[in-house]
């Protein structure tokens, strides 16, 4: 009887050791996003972006305050926020999706690979799918994910008035480095 | 023995974090996080119309500010309702740091010179324990530099000095809301009578509504105390316009019975009154400058 009380029990205590180390996290990843306009380019920087990555279903997901964005200029800061953003409103971007090639990914051994993302990304309150490519480093003790790729101010109803429609481009870069390190629980 | 196994068999399942979403995981991670934030940009502009605002320059920006006052729109085409005759203060104001602006100004009515400092002392957040106001001090002094109207009478140089100092103390209340109050004091070393109080207590409130995301409907007026009882027609300063922004400017196209621009002038000087439609156009233009990156 003891014996097969074991048998549910161990599994289960098993598995919670097992998870922990299946996923990877950070509460520093950088995330910039670049516009190149006439008038002036426009470029915020964060560096406190969420991000966790299971290893094992390849699932992954982003978070990111729009508050953490940061600019040269502090004016266009408080417009990107208020004007464009409306960060009161929509505090957050998010990325929910995974590795779509996961298995080819060796996540026990140190090297590069490439990634193939798929899932949704939220942002302005709207929420869109998005496919890109990312590069994962697997190191000894953590992993380093990077990717760049375009998103549409228009896609996401992020309006440009009029008068700046000419300054302002719809096209945004978005550069992402993370540097994620296995959760501990 | 064999439900105490049971209940720790299903406490592991329900700890279990394989059960636990991957969103879970993020979100726990996420609300670690302080959550309390900083409320910014309560109005467009450092100034609701007349008065400060509790807004801040933001560092290393210089703040270039062309204010303007017409004549009285009340007296007709002759003056071209009152666009004939104007009145401006040319003014830098610059961030030292988020909470410390120093503010110059010269105005051309009386040939007054003045500075400012203003401190932000809280800013509002959200959050738990927030705190639910921004307040800001101010501190001004102004140099009349009219000749003296009797130069064989001796005449000093303290003669020429007003101070003034405000507390603000106000909050957005939503995207679109923001009021604040504004308890003022103005002191003039000399006044025109024997009489007129040298201290001037004043009681402001100013505040304004966004009509949309670049224009707002903004109003700023001051209940004065201890008014002059010697200047008869003294009436209370009220601003009522509206600001549009545009980027890096910000207008503020106004009607106000307010002369004179600032502090000193508006709340002991201004003799016109809403009532007889002595009132002026104005507008105040603001146009930033980052002189200092900042630092990454």
């Amino acid at each position: 009887m003891f014996r097969k009380n074991i048998l549910i029990v161990a599994p289960l205590l098993f598995t919670i050791i097992v998870q922990a180390q299946d996923k990877y996290f950070t509460k520093n990843a950088k995330i910039d996003f670049f516009s190149s306009a006439p008038l002036e380019d426009i470029e915020g920087k964060n560096k406190t972006a969420s991000a966790v990555l299971d290893i094992k279903t390849g699932s992954l997901h982003f978070s990111v305050l729009m508050q953490g964005f940061e600019f040269d200029k502090a004016l266009m800061q408080e417009h990107f926020n208020e004007n464009y953003l409306e960060s009161d409103k929509f505090p957050k971007a998010e990325f929910k999706g995974s590795i779509i090639n996961n298995v080819d990914i060796n996540y026990q051994k140190a090297g590069t690979y490439n990634a193939k993302v798929k899932g949704t990304m939220t942002l302005h309150g709207v929420t869109k799918d998005l496919e890109t490519t990312a590069t994962i480093k697997v190191n000894d003790d953590n992993l380093k994910a990077e990717s760049i790729f375009n998103l549409l101010l228009s896609d996401y109803n992020i309006k440009r008035p009029a008068v700046v429609k000419d300054k302002i481009s719809n096209t945004i870069k978005v550069t992402i480095d993370a540097k994620l390190d296995p959760l501990k629980n | 023995m064999k439900p105490k196994l049971l209940l720790f068999a299903f406490l592991l399942i329900l700890l279990n974090p394989s059960f636990a979403q991957n969103e879970d995981t993020l979100n726990t991670i996420i609300e670690n996080k302080p959550l309390n934030e900083k409320v910014n940009a309560p109005f467009k502009s450092t100034r609701v119309i007349m008065s400060h605002s509790i807004q801040m320059v933001k560092p290393g920006v210089l703040d270039f500010l062309i204010l303007h006052r017409f004549g009285n729109v009340n007296r007709g085409l002759y003056e071209f309702f009152g666009l004939d005759q104007a009145t401006f203060r040319l003014a830098f104001d610059y961030g030292i740091t988020k909470d410390l602006t120093i503010g110059i100004g010269r105005s051309s009515y009386k040939k007054e010179l003045d500075g400012f400092l203003k401190y932000r002392i809280i800013q509002q957040e959200t959050g738990q324990n927030a705190l639910p106001i921004s307040m800001v001090v101010v501190g001004g002094i102004t140099l009349n530099t009219l000749r003296f109207a009797d130069p064989a009478r001796k005449n000093y140089f303290s003669s020429r000095l007003g101070y003034y100092a405000q507390v603000l103390a106000g909050r957005k209340f939503s995207e679109a809301f923001s009021l604040q109050l504004m308890p003022t004091i103005v002191h003039q070393n000399l006044v025109t009578n024997s009489k007129d109080p040298n201290d001037l207590f004043a009681a402001g409130i100013g505040g304004r509504i966004k009509l949309s995301k670049r224009i707002s409907l903004n109003a700023d007026y001051y209940y004065v105390i201890n008014k002059n009882e010697q200047l008869e027609n003294f009436h209370n300063p009220l601003s009522i316009g509206f600001d549009i922004e545009t980027g890096g400017h910000v207008f503020q196209l106004h009607f106000t019975n307010a002369i004179g621009m600032n502090e000193r002038v508006f709340l002991t000087e201004t003799i016109n009154d809403w009532a007889d439609g002595d009132i002026q156009f104005g507008f105040n233009i603001s146009r930033a400058f980052q002189i200092k990156k900042k630092r990454n």
